[in-house]
């Protein structure tokens, strides 16, 4: 080797690439405040909108009277639907493939729907026209319960829809049914589940909540009447679908618009849809031909953006006498507020809810799901899951709880028997997905021993005597989860969202001193991609990651991508991201063979430059063969190093994981105590361990705020009750208990890198571990199922009925 | 746009001068603010207290004498407090969070009487004294109802001066999302025990005869069991019904007495 080359390892370190615990280089202006966030940009004479909403669930409008606030100094235009109808603006097509009001036309259908859009000189002047639009409203009968939709007398909601029995997903049973959708074999479910030695059944509630990301909602649409170009800046999760919708729906040409998210204070589903106030926002610019900005306060988005879940999931699983699950079956209830605006991929009006086999080897199953309108907020986007997988992944865990209680049997045990095993993978689920890697028993014998498992139940027992006894209040819970997700979306043969294939995509450039940019189709919301995709192209061009920009988020410049959510970032754009980089890597081999005078094929790669097989002494690095691509020519090669790949994944991913919870219960106030959380998680090839974990606390936090206390409730009149963080909860660094992480690791066959993702992990695995504590520690006093979350009056409740406090 | 303007008083009379119907007095503003956001309040004015040298802790010998507008932060860190009333310092420092607890004050929270607020309870179960511009107010005269209190449109909260105990303890039941006081249990043992409520009564802080007469007679946290706590006249919403109340009033009660010490 030449005196001059360092050690292989020495080089590899100096690239930070895939597997190093690199620092996030967002850090830097987000922890000094530096941020660049939609509402800290400002721009010459921008003007401010705000809603008025509506007070009732539903009612209708009977008259609207803007005259004192257009009267108000500062007030400068109100909208309202009349003045939307002439552009065909007044309703707007949802995710899901029903439409929804920008403003209200005719009728309000959920508390806090936008009514009318004042735009004022800032905020105040915004709110004191707001408090000036007269609104008459004639009340009507409300609709919350989801099983009294269909009954009769049942108000109907959707009257433009009424008579309508074919929706954008079948055939509709009611005015207020939105779609059923099936997977799977009912016939022979049913069959099996008649003939089995065992069955549980049970009805598993996974309640509405919300993601609540740190900042809100919102934008700026700037229409710029000289040159017709108009940008919009917002906090969208996918700006490229955001321009080709908005060009769709505008008629502005797709070129004309451009979308650009800045630095966004997290997502987690929330900013995937597209809302009125982006709409009015930039109608409002086109009239007032100046800026327009719009931002949500705290309490619009908890009432009127985007909730989550809200799935009643009937269950029935089956077994025989020793505990081998023969069958499924699930119908649920899927309340989706007054406009389903679900955000899944089309074919999918229930995302991935089919993956509630789970990481068990179920030969037969049937899931039916039956969306509903009620008089709530729309939504029902994957709260840090992938479409409804947490959903998914939350029933089969409980169901598996539920049938360990009817067999007698240890839950892990169970768990164990009915893995789907190492070598049946790629494995086909009886609900239609080919599972693409996995190592189960594994990871959860080494999740058991971590805990110490066996221990942990005889202290259980113990404890239980002691409680009997009368010795102690304090009940123990083992909570048990193994999760398995499907991410990365995905194969554009069956996903997109509105006709638009989820490929994802990457571009790079090198530039002659052999740094390098590299633009991503995806944009974070704080998962670090500006730390970890450069890692991976770090690891595949032989670059410092330090000596590689990322960029997200500017549809001008950005090639086409559908954007971040559903953990497809790493799956799909990460896949683009690498194998771009090996489109560089196979030029630079056709330069270096120029410059070294060899055949291409007498080149080998070496961490960070091709060296001449046999002869170390004479190679070419990344940074010489840069340089070389731009001053050299070199026949029948073009001048410069680019590359771009959109990538379809063949296949989605499957990470999984073992995650266990340790909870101390005190029976009489009803209060919990978390005494360990172990998370163990395989999302195949590892980029970056430290990212990793802090996706996994976060994750987990969120979980245990969704498990233990998270809700967005209503009353009968439909009212949310839970429309500011004086009563809906958001765990802090005080609630959030400590949490040990682990990792197995089973690459992606199908990856370029073998990455799977893992974002979402967490909050998928999190919610049942959580859940199963509370229900396990009072399994021992008959609880098979009770309703999240477990704030401390509904555990102190549940011990009340099972008849601890007598 | 609705005006307000921003002035600052000199002194009590100062700030007297100044008050009028469409005026609010501004201590700590981790009330009045976020009200004022939410347009439930339009004041005119606000006048703020900080200039009027109401901040401080005096120590009277048989009692504590605290200024209206010393900071829960002060209370929470002071030495003078934690010698003679240690139960109080551990109120301020279960209010809120940092940033609430280095703005809000004693002053402002006796005088919004926010019936899951934390001080209105430590005043009642001390026998406190509400010291105003004008006159003496005895804090079982001062709590009127939900944020009802006996003051005067025109009258300001100077101080408030707490009678050492014998003992006293609070055991706060934080609401899961909000972190006020769902209910909060404030024990005072002095010739008698006095026991007051927070977080739980619809009309606001109240004492309770029943838990008081139980343990002035044994004070020993075995002596809440026998006594009956009703839910009646309890707030319910959705994150605890009256009965759940009820009953964390009792567990919250013997946690106070525990930590008081006994006998
Ligand atoms: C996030 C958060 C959490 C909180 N948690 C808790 C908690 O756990 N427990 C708890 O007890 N409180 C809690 N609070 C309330 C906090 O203690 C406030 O500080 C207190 O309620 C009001 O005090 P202030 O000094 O901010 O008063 P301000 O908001 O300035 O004033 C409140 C009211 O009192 C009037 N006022 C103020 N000073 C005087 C005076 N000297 N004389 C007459 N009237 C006066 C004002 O005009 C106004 O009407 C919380 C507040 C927030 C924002």
């Amino acid at each position: 080797m030449n005196e001059a080359t360092p050690p292989k390892e020495e080089r590899t370190a100096a690239l930070s690439g895939l597997g190093t615990s690199r620092k996030r280089v967002e850090d830097a202006r987000f922890t000094q405040g530096k941020g660049n966030y939609v509402d800290d940009l400002k721009m010459p004479g921008m003007l401010f909108g705000d809603f008025v909403r509506s007070p009732y669930a539903h009612a209708r409008v009977k008259s609207i009277d803007t005259e004192k606030a257009m009267a108000l100094p500062g007030v400068h235009a109100v909208l309202t639907a009349a003045d939307l109808e002439p552009l065909g603006l007044h309703w707007m097509p949802t995710l899901a493939g029903d439409k929804q009001m920008v403003l209200a036309d005719g009728k309000v259908l959920f508390q806090a729907q936008e009514v009318a859009f004042v735009v004022a000189d800032d905020r105040y002047a915004a709110a004191d026209g707001v408090a000036a639009v007269k609104v008459e409203y004639e009340e009507l009968p409300v609709l919350v319960d989801p099983f009294k939709a269909e009954s009769d007398g049942a108000p109907v909601l959707r009257e433009d829809i009424a008579d309508q029995t074919e929706g954008a997903h079948g055939p509709r049973r009611h005015p207020n049914h939105i779609f059923t959708w099936e997977s799977g074999d009912r016939e022979a479910t049913e069959a099996v589940l008649a003939e089995a030695d065992v069955v549980a059944e049970e009805m598993i509630y996974y309640h509405r909540t919300h993601p609540c990301p740190l900042e809100p909602c919102g934008c700026v649409a700037s229409m710029d009447k000289v040159n017709g170009k108009l940008t919009v800046w917002g906090t969208f999760q996918a700006p490229h679908a955001v321009r080709t919708v908005a060009s769709l729906i505008s008629g502005i040409a797709e070129h004309n618009i451009r979308i650009i998210s800045p630095d966004i204070g997290g997502g987690f589903g929330n900013k995937v849809g597209v809302y009125p106030g982006y709409v009015c926002s930039i109608v409002a610019s086109i009239v007032t031909g100046v800026p327009v900005k719009w931002i949500e306060d705290r309490s619009d988005n908890l009432m009127a953006t985007a909730f989550a879940r809200d799935y009643w999931m009937k269950g029935r699983i089956s077994a025989t006498k020793d505990g081998k699950i023969t069958g499924l079956h699930c119908h649920t209830t899927a309340d989706h507020g007054a406009f389903d605006a679900c955000a899944d991929p089309t074919k999918f009006p229930a995302g991935f809810m089919n993956i509630c086999t789970g990481s068990y080897d179920i030969p037969t199953a049937y899931l039916a799901v039956d969306g509903i309108y009620t008089n709530k907020a729309p939504g029902g986007v994957a709260y840090r899951c992938s479409f409804r997988v947490t959903e998914a992944a939350y029933f089969i865990e409980r169901m598996i709880e539920i049938l360990a209680i009817k067999l007698g049997m240890d839950a892990a045990e169970l768990r164990v028997k009915n893995f789907i095993k190492k070598d049946q993978f790629p494995y086909q689920s009886a609900l239609g997905w080919e599972y693409d890697s996995g190592d189960y028993h594994t990871g959860w014998d080494k999740a058991l021993k971590a805990v110490g498992y066996e221990d942990l139940r005889k202290e259980q027992a113990a404890r239980v005597e002691a409680f009997k006894r009368g010795e102690t209040r304090m009940l123990l819970g083992i909570g048990l989860s193994h999760f398995t997700e499907i991410v990365g979306a995905g194969p554009v043969k069956n996903c997109d969202i509105l006709g638009l294939g989820m490929f994802d995509s990457c571009e790079i450039r090198i530039h002659p001193t052999g740094s390098a940019i590299a633009r991503l189709g995806t944009i974070s919301q704080g998962q670090g991609h500006a730390t970890t995709f450069a890692q991976i192209l770090a690891s595949e061009i032989g670059l410092p990651a330090e000596d590689i920009t990322l960029e997200e988020g500017d549809t001008d410049t950005a090639p086409y991508g559908l954007g971040t959510y559903g953990s497809r970032s790493t799956p799909v754009a990460g896949a683009a991201t690498a194998m771009a980089g090996r489109k560089i890597r196979a030029k630079a081999q056709m330069i270096a063979a120029y410059l070294l005078e060899v055949h291409d094929n007498d080149l080998e790669w070496d961490v960070d430059r091709f060296v001449v097989k046999g002869s170390p002494e004479r190679f070419k690095t990344m940074k010489e063969i840069a340089f070389a691509s731009y001053n050299q020519a070199i026949p029948g090669v073009e001048p410069g190093l680019e590359a771009v790949s959109y990538y379809d994944p063949p296949n989605m991913t499957y990470p999984f994981g073992s995650y266990i919870c340790v909870m101390e219960i005190n029976v009489d106030t009803g209060t919990t105590e978390i005494r360990q959380v172990y998370a163990l998680d395989d999302c195949g090839t590892r980029i970056n361990p430290m990212i990793i974990e802090g996706q996994v606390h976060g994750g987990l936090t969120e979980a245990l705020a969704i498990a233990m206390g998270q809700e967005i409730a209503y009353d009968e009149q439909g009212n949310v009750t839970t429309g500011t963080l004086m009563d809906f909860f958001v765990p802090t660094a005080v609630e959030t208990p400590n949490y040990q992480t682990d990792y197995t690791v089973t690459p992606s066959p199908h990856h370029p890198i073998g990455a799977k993702g893992v974002g979402e992990s967490p909050n998928v695995g999190g919610v049942p571990a959580f859940s199963n504590a509370v229900h396990d520690a009072f399994r021992a006093f008959g609880l098979t199922q009770s309703n999240m979350p477990h704030d401390h009056w509904r555990i102190w409740k549940t011990a009340q009925s099972l008849g601890l406090h007598d | 746009m609705y005006q307000t303007n921003y002035v600052r008083a000199s002194s009590t009379d100062d700030a007297v001068a100044k008050l009028d119907d469409e005026a609010k007095l501004l201590a700590g503003g981790m009330t009045l603010l976020p009200t004022m956001k939410q347009r439930l309040a339009s004041p005119e004015t606000l006048i703020d207290l900080a200039d009027c040298g109401l901040a401080g802790i005096e120590d009277l010998g048989d009692a504590l004498k605290i200024g209206a507008m010393t900071r829960h932060v002060d209370v929470e860190t002071s030495e003078i407090v934690a010698k003679s009333i240690p139960a109080l310092a551990v109120l301020a420092a279960k209010i809120g969070d940092r940033q609430v607890r280095n703005r809000g004050t004693i002053g402002g929270s006796i005088a919004n009487n926010d019936p899951s607020a934390c001080y209105p309870s430590a005043a009642l179960a001390l026998d406190a004294t509400i010291h105003t511009n004008s006159r003496d107010i005895a804090a079982d005269d001062f709590f009127v109802g939900m944020f009802e209190t006996a003051l005067e449109e025109d009258e300001i909260i100077t101080a408030i001066s707490f009678p050492k105990p014998a003992a006293a303890a609070y055991a706060k039941f934080p609401n899961p999302a909000s972190r006020y006081a769902m209910v909060g249990v404030f024990v005072a043992k002095g010739d008698s025990v006095r026991v007051t409520v927070t977080g739980a009564g619809e009309d606001g802080v109240f004492r309770h005869a029943g838990l008081e007469a139980a343990l002035t007679s044994s004070f020993a946290p075995e002596s809440v069991e026998p006594v009956t706590v009703s839910g009646e006249e309890m707030i319910s919403d959705m994150h605890a019904a009256s009965d759940y109340r009820a009953h964390l009033v009792k567990e919250m009660t013997r946690r106070a007495v525990a930590a008081c010490g006994w006998p």
